[in-house]
């Protein structure tokens, strides 16, 4: 499958021409009360109904809104859930820096683990030292699970991402081995969200499984929620490979042959440095940003993730092995 | 009954309603009246497929030897899926408008998935009958159309679809229509604009037929983006069941909270199932029936004069009632009734049968309670609209009548004039399955 290049992501302006902007401002507070009462919500039931919840914070916008959205939902508590990072060690530092700044910030206990432990406990072996380690992050999730005996996890997971994401539930049970079973899923009705777990179960919890990458930016925009730098346009050196620009890090280094460039982009999603590419893109403000997400026409992880392409039932077959 | 399939459009019913940014809306039909393609043409004509998805469509369709793009594929991940044996399960697409964002409920079709209908429908403003022309009004709309008016979905869409293979005449349409109005008359009062249209070729989807002249009424795209999209409760008296008790204790060391409040705080979160909040209010306490007065208001964080809808509230009050998780804040003039035992329409949900012995607990609202079925009055045959007095059990899909005892009282009211304080799951106490989704209906 090809995808279209970088140059052509955007819809015509012809396409835009009739979209009269006074209706979007209109109907998009409307909206996103609606959206942010509907993840509060859920957050309080959990809050309320789990002995002991987690918040998975990795310091991309999802979980940033996420984290947004469980201070309004303690409010004026301080925020009630501990946070969690599954650090897989190829995280850039800006990121880094952002997750500690923000758990601070709001006062949150922070829990990180991460895969390099994971591997020299032997639970996870790498073929070679360079591998995403993007997929191995499922052991580690479950190891640190474990450990504080978590009974549910609140994920920034939305929906519109992906094919095998808009079938799960907002709360979803996973087994003890941390498994999504796409067939066995508990019905959910109205905003009735059934909390019980046996011993051993966990909770995965995607309070805004109904936003869209879109909803997220206007949210960020209307809130005022920060977020780390990658996210808005910036100078770096990255290599064309096919439809993609793959940052030169020390990661994910020039190969013999490569042609080094330094372009204007962003990311569109921030994860692991071994598997998330930018955007060439000039938007530089959360107003550029809106503009350019409201034109794209190329999904968020089509453009950008080098590891959900290999096949069509990727994320659906990681999500089994326990997943996020 | 109010039929306004003739009319221009609907004018009328926008006029009390301000509109909703977000409409959430259901599809149902059988899986060959061409559902998937109505929504991939919806999404598609909408400029809501991206190019990477256009792309795999393109690719799948040029395989398959098709010279045209199958709309349907952009569904057919799910399709797939099923093959597998992977999902009978709802799943939910998003698209948008400059006037609207809608979240479909894409609830598969066949005939044993009731129990998808109504998880889908559960949190849907509107329902999409789709019809296909060359059959009219079967078994199957029938159903849907009684699954429709079990949720109290008050706006429906009769799309006629496949107008086309009809050589669009306007005497199949009106047929059609003429003999769902016979039958949608049992069906209480819900607004239906009937629309014929061609989802293979997109007339009247999103763009307005030219082969059908004699249609004057909107386009489905339009009519969707028009229709009142909030749940009308009536009466709308307040309804705020208590989610989280947020209290700040100052000394010893105690936390700060977010908000640096210097002083003790003892509050009540929760979310606006109906009616409107303001400071200064007198509410009562259930179930102590205590009265006091509203002391502030906020949105979340931000203070406000006053709140509806189902803003996600946290308010004081001013005087100390004893008020815990479970409890709900009400109207004094205009209570829920109080309750230990209820008469509700049950769908059965999960692959073991009701077994009135066992232990099920019941959720409304914040509340769990233990609960026992007293009485399974009759069930439900959707297909025939035929009820069985008496039934044994219930099986997956079922649908019935039931009268449950409560161990600990309910405060509800019907699911027609409150959708949340009329509903509620029915979870196994020992395997913690949720088997069950009730309306109350007495």
């Amino acid at each position: 499958m090809k995808t279209p290049t970088a140059i052509q992501l955007n819809a015509s302006s012809s396409q835009l021409a009739n979209r009269s902007d006074r209706w979007q401002h209109q109907a998009q507070d409307d909206h996103l009360d609606l959206l942010e009462a509907e993840a509060i919500f859920i957050m309080r039931e959990i809050a309320a109904e789990c002995r002991n919840p987690v918040l998975m914070f990795s310091g991309g916008k999802d979980s940033a809104v996420l984290l947004h959205l469980a201070y309004k939902a303690y409010y004026p508590e301080r925020i009630g859930f501990a946070l969690l990072h599954i650090d897989t060690g190829h995280n850039y530092p800006e990121v880094i820096e952002y997750r500690d700044r923000m758990a601070r910030h709001y006062g949150c206990r922070l829990h990180v683990r991460s895969v390099e432990d994971s591997i020299r406990a032997g639970s996870v072996r790498l073929r070679d030292a360079l591998e995403s380690r993007n997929p191995h992050q499922s052991v580690t999730l479950m190891e640190a699970i474990a450990e504080w005996d978590f009974d549910a996890c609140l994920g920034g997971a939305r929906r519109d991402e992906e094919k095998s994401r808009a079938k799960e539930r907002v709360v979803s049970v996973r087994d003890e081995f941390g498994q999504w079973e796409p067939k066995n899923q508990r019905p959910e009705l109205w905003s009735l969200y059934n909390t019980r777990v046996d011993a051993g179960e966990h909770l995965r919890v995607f309070p805004i499984s109904n936003w869209t990458e879109l909803d997220v930016w206007q949210y960020i925009q209307r809130e005022d929620i920060a977020l780390p730098e990658l996210y808005f346009a910036h100078r770096r050196e990255v290599i064309r490979r096919g439809d993609l620009l793959v940052p030169v890090t020390a990661l994910t280094p020039a190969r013999e042959g490569d042609v080094v460039e330094t372009v204007s982009c962003r990311f569109r999603t921030v994860g692991d440095i071994s598997c998330t590419a930018p955007i060439e893109s000039s938007a530089a403000t959360l107003a550029d940003i809106i503009q350019e997400t409201r034109q794209c026409l190329i999904t968020e992880r089509g453009a950008t993730r080098l590891d959900d392409r290999a096949s069509e039932a990727a994320m659906e077959q990681r999500k089994k092995e326990g997943y996020f | 009954m109010n039929i306004v399939s003739i009319a221009p459009s609907n004018q009328h019913e926008i006029a009390d309603n301000a509109p909703s940014g977000l409409l959430r809306f259901i599809t149902a039909g059988s899986v060959d009246d061409g559902k998937s393609t109505l929504i991939g043409r919806l999404l598609h004509d909408t400029n809501n497929v991206a190019a990477d998805q256009l792309e795999a469509v393109r690719a799948h369709s040029r395989q398959r030897g098709l010279s045209e793009l199958d709309l349907s594929l952009l569904t057919d991940g799910l399709q797939a899926e099923r093959e597998q044996g992977i999902t009978i399960d709802v799943a939910y697409r998003y698209f948008s408008t400059e006037r609207r964002k809608f979240i479909i409920g894409d609830s598969p079709g066949h005939e044993q998935y009731t129990r998808n209908m109504v998880t889908a429908a559960s949190s849907a403003d509107l329902a999409i009958l789709l019809v296909d022309a060359r059959k009219g009004v079967v078994t199957q709309t029938r159903r849907h159309a009684y699954l429709a008016h079990l949720l109290g979905i008050q706006q429906w869409i009769l799309a006629i679809n496949k107008m086309d293979l009809m050589d669009w005449d306007e005497s199949v349409y009106r047929q059609i229509v003429d003999d769902f109005n016979a039958f949608a008359g049992q069906l209480g009062d819900p607004k239906i604009q009937a629309i014929p249209l061609s989802a293979l070729s997109g007339d009247n989807v999103v763009q307005a037929s030219a082969a059908m002249p004699w249609y004057q009424g909107p386009t489905l795209l339009r009519h969707l983006e028009q229709v009142p999209a909030r749940w009308q409760s009536s009466p709308s008296a307040l309804r705020l069941p208590v989610q989280r008790v947020a209290r700040i204790m100052l000394g010893n060391g105690a936390e700060q909270s977010a908000s640096g409040i210097d002083a003790e705080f003892r509050g009540y979160q929760g979310s606006l199932a109906s009616g409107t909040l303001q400071e200064g209010d007198l509410i009562m306490a259930l179930p102590s029936g205590r009265t006091a007065r509203v002391r502030s208001l906020q949105s979340a964080t931000r203070k406000v004069g006053r709140a509806e809808g189902q803003s996600a509230v946290v308010i004081t009050l001013d005087d100390e009632l004893d008020i815990s998780r479970g409890d709900m804040l009400v109207a004094p003039d205009h209570p829920p009734r109080v309750v230990k035992e209820v008469i509700a329409d049950l769908c059965w949900l999960a692959e073991e049968p009701l077994q009135p012995r066992r232990k099920y607990l019941i959720k409304h609202t914040t509340r769990t309670v233990n609960a026992l079925f007293a009485e399974l009055q009759h069930r439900i045959e959707v297909n025939s609209l035929v009820s069985e007095p008496h039934p044994e059990t219930a099986a997956m899909n079922d649908i019935l009548r039931v009268r449950i005892k409560l161990q600990q009282p309910l405060f509800v009211d019907l699911y027609a004039d409150n959708r949340i304080t009329g509903s509620f799951i029915v979870i196994d106490a020992s395997t913690h399955a949720t088997v069950a989704g009730g309306v109350i209906v007495s």
